[in-house]
């Protein structure tokens, strides 16, 4: 818990943030690329899907990242609302956008590779449902955290709200076990896979380049947070100077 | 029916929106912490 401490103080995190953010987004850069190069190039067609299968890619990490964001938006809720270290709320923020627009991005991909897999673009079924909600529910993080900056709140409803979301999560994950869905069943695990290793391997180059890469994108947000706060309290305290002069 | 369009789609449209929010995100905080 000690170093839990040590890095929410904002001045101890930017010396540690500053120089990791170039090698993390340089690191996802490449192994994205690799990754990409591999799949489109280097890997066989699938014997049922054909090429089609090459937007796995794209689509898992897509969809991880959706995942593992609100995951952080959690974590980070959970932090701020038991230890109140403002640190927490400002990375819950800076990942609301990239989460909601890699969430849209496995929406998305997941339509593209459903039109000639399946014969349609969208269907109802559970894990398709629920990963749509999980974008509706980033947009009602990003407009909750506004209007609480609005009424001058101090973040406890978007951080209750961070920590009640994070029940979509298992249900997401589990929805292709609870439900008969269109969407095939859980084919990766962490030590085994259903798909052939010949096809697999640079799917493991761009989930770790897309998580290096949105690990760059948040810090980067968090920044950008952190920077334009410590203007702003500039900005207050020199007009807080000029009232008490004149 | 072709694949690739689809494919190809799919590929564009995610470097696109990760291009942007990279490029986005890095202006934000060079223009931010000039200030």
């Amino acid at each position: 818990m000690a170093s839990l401490h040590t890095f929410a103080n904002p001045a101890r995190f930017l010396k540690l943030a500053r120089p990791l953010t170039p090698p993390l987004f340089w690191a996802g850069v490449l192994l994205i690329a690799y990754g990409v190069w591999g799949g489109l190039a280097r890997t066989p067609p699938d014997y049922l899907q054909g090429e089609t299968v090459r937007i796995l890619y794209i689509h898992v990490p897509t969809a991880w990242l959706g995942m593992a964001g609100w995951s952080g938006i959690a974590v980070s809720s959970l932090t701020f609302l038991v230890w109140r270290h403002p640190l927490a709320m400002i990375a819950a923020r800076a990942i609301a956008l990239p989460g909601a627009a890699f969430a849209a991005l496995c929406l998305a991909t997941g339509s593209i590779w459903g039109r000639p897999t399946w014969g349609t673009w969208w269907q109802w079924d559970g894990r398709l449902t629920s990963m749509l909600l999980l974008f509706f529910v980033y947009l009602g993080f990003m407009a909750l955290l506004r209007a609480d900056d609005d009424r001058g709140g101090d973040g406890r409803i978007p951080a209750i709200y961070g920590l009640a979301g994070s029940v979509l999560l298992p249900i997401i994950r589990y929805s292709v076990v609870w439900w008969n869905t269109l969407h095939q069943g859980q084919s990766i695990g962490l030590t085994s896979s259903k798909i052939d290793a010949t096809i697999l391997w640079p799917l493991w180059f761009t989930l770790s380049g897309f998580t290096c890469f949105f690990a760059a994108i948040v810090l980067m947000r968090m920044r950008t947070i952190l920077a334009r706060t410590k203007a702003e309290a500039r900005m207050r305290r020199m007009a807080h100077v000029v009232e008490v002069g004149a | 029916m072709n694949p690739w369009p689809f494919v190809i789609a799919a590929y564009v449209l995610t470097g696109v929106v990760a291009v942007g929010l990279a490029v986005w995100s890095y202006a934000a905080m060079r223009r931010s912490e000039k200030r």
